[in-house]
């Protein structure tokens, strides 16, 4: 289970030169606009040819181009959700969501289309057309015909980038359970890093049309020196668990026994969830605190303070929670002697975590 | 009504109905490729096969006339090279069907390249990801939402391929009962003394015939659009 991509191509000016393989589960390509990402996924889904590429999905070679291999797209067992949906306006629902199972009958189902129809809610819209549709709705259709189409590898470039935010609340989950409950490996464009952060298991980002970083979310994220979105962006992954709602509205998590009161979330006790902790929301204390309003604090030891010209500096906590990141001055930093293997405690305002940064696992 | 028209020009009305219908039909499939290519293929040529296409549309229809004359009459480089295997076109009801083909295709073509046009090249993209060929995007995704844009073509090429004169005319003449359409029938009328009464009732059916044809392919044209989901 693991898809791999090579890719060289010049381009008016813009040289692309990516190369990655990624594990089994949802592998984010995750950039600025420019930074090569669609190039990237529509050479995987063969719309756009390469001058260089070599691409592996499961073993099966999509495209070699030593070898003088391109599968053409037909050929290529996707399911690819776009950012518009792309639903046929000619067709019903139904028919949208049987268009590529009945081109594909030689594989074996992914899902039946009972159960995908259950999943995404849409069995009262079979009968619609696409322009009887809200956004939302269009998206869940369009998951609905990517999965039908017995596929192999999903694609999906910003599949949400064209909603409004409680409409991108409503489809997230589903990417979630594409991403858990189907063993299929998932390819997933976006720029925004509170997708990557509750969805990705691999990241794969990019810059200027290269290879920035490799790697599980967790790392990729909580590495001080990845701060694709300007240093307000930086922010770790704690990987946590549901442990009971408090009567005073607050939720309690666990991340590997270190205790985070969250405001009330609506997962049940039990659930695994990912908890985004933003730079900028992080204070350091070198003395455990006392008498402060905040909830979450925990104690760890500084693995690296790092500064650039401007007067910030982004300083990395290793905790047993997991690493930490802190956005402070340079001059707090040298004011309380941080350096690589300190101690210190990281207080985190438990106000600070946004709805949308957190997800069930 | 059979004594309202004489026979010759009961045949005349048959002959401008059989000319224009197998005209229009013959076109359409040309028409449709043709519409494509120029309006989703880049390849070299294509502002010349473009031009060529519109010709017939600009150019004296006396000078298409001639043109066809030359390559399909039966001395023609074609026209001699189809009689072999006992295709004729000159002088026969054939060849008023080729002339009217001809002069109609333009109208064709930019109706249908237009509706082709219209159409969200990454509606097409979608589907080829879902795992259908080419041809089977063109059949299932390009093909129903051009419906519109086509049908309303081949009407119009129907009630051009109907008024078609000057090109008929001069390649196939104006034989009674072979290649007399109603527009040479109304000519001829009028070259006679007493021929005007005659004249105008095929005028009338002219009318008849053209306004009829219009107004189908607009209802058509919206039942479908209504159909496929585009206003």
């Amino acid at each position: 289970m693991s898809v791999e991509v090579q890719i060289q191509q010049g381009f008016r000016g813009f040289d692309l030169d990516v190369g990655f393989e990624a594990p089994k589960g949802l592998t984010v390509l995750f950039g600025s606009s420019g930074s090569g990402k669609t190039s990237v996924i529509n050479a995987v889904a063969g719309l756009a040819k390469p001058a260089q590429s070599r691409i592996v999905v499961n073993g099966e070679v999509l495209s070699d181009s030593a070898a003088g291999r391109w599968l053409p797209t037909h050929q290529r067992g996707l399911g690819y959700v776009f950012q518009e949906g792309r639903l046929f306006p000619h067709m019903n629902v139904r028919k949208n969501l049987l268009y590529g199972n009945k081109l594909s009958k030689d594989r074996c189902e992914v899902a039946s289309f009972d159960q995908v129809v259950d999943i995404l809610g849409i069995g009262a819209l079979l009968e619609r057309r696409p322009s009887e549709l809200s956004g939302g709705e269009k998206q869940r259709v369009a998951i609905g015909r990517a999965l039908l189409a017995r596929p192999k590898l999903i694609l999906a470039d910003e599949p949400l980038a064209a909603l409004d935010e409680p409409r991108k609340a409503e489809i997230l989950p589903y990417f979630e359970r594409l991403r858990d409950e189907f063993s299929l490996p998932i390819l997933y464009v976006t720029h925004s890093i509170a997708e990557v952060a509750r969805l990705a298991t691999t990241v794969v980002a990019l810059k200027d049309g290269k290879v920035d970083r490799v790697g599980p979310a967790a790392e990729v994220l909580s590495d001080p020196s990845f701060t694709p979105m300007g240093p307000r962006a930086v922010g770790a992954v704690l990987e946590a668990k549901v442990v009971r709602h408090h009567e005073d509205g607050l939720t309690e998590l666990s991340a590997n026994g270190v205790a985070l009161m969250l405001p009330q979330l609506s997962h049940s006790v039990g659930d695994q969830v990912r908890v985004r902790v933003a730079a900028h929301d992080v204070i350091l204390s070198r003395e455990a605190p006392k008498g402060l309003s905040a909830l979450n604090i925990v104690e760890g030891k500084v693995h690296s303070v790092r500064s650039g010209c401007g007067p910030g500096a982004i300083v990395s906590v290793d905790t047993i929670a997991g690493r930490i990141l802190a956005r402070i001055t340079r001059r707090s930093a040298a004011a309380l002697e941080l350096s690589g293997g300190v101690t210190c405690y990281a207080v985190m305002k438990s106000v600070s975590v946004a709805p949308q940064d957190i997800g069930a696992r | 009504m059979t004594e309202w028209l004489g026979p010759q020009e009961w045949a005349a009305v048959g002959l401008s109905l059989k000319v224009a219908f197998w005209a229009m039909i013959c076109a359409v499939g040309p028409g449709v490729f043709v519409a494509y290519a120029l309006a989703r293929w880049e390849f070299h040529g294509k502002q010349f096969i473009n031009i060529l296409v519109h010709l017939p549309l600009v150019l004296p229809p006396v000078a298409t006339g001639y043109l066809l004359l030359v390559t399909f009459g039966t001395q023609g480089v074609i026209g001699g090279a189809l009689k072999e295997i006992g295709v004729v076109f000159a002088f026969r009801w054939t060849g008023a069907a080729l002339a009217a083909a001809v002069m109609a295709f333009p109208l064709l073509v930019r109706s249908i390249r237009l509706s082709i046009e219209a159409i969200d090249p990454k509606l097409e993209q979608a589907a080829a990801t879902l795992g259908a060929s080419r041809l089977r995007v063109f059949a299932t995704v390009t093909l129903p939402l051009m419906l519109p844009g086509l049908l309303a073509g081949m009407m119009l090429a129907f009630a051009k391929a109907m008024g078609e004169f000057g090109a008929t005319i001069t390649f196939v003449s104006n034989i009674p009962g072979q290649t007399r359409t109603l527009p040479s029938a109304i000519y001829s009328f009028l070259q006679v003394p007493g021929g005007e009464i005659a004249a105008m009732r095929l005028v009338v059916i002219s009318i008849i015939v053209a306004a009829g044809a219009l107004i189908l392919s607009e209802v058509l044209a919206r039942r479908i659009a209504a159909k496929v989901g585009q206003t």
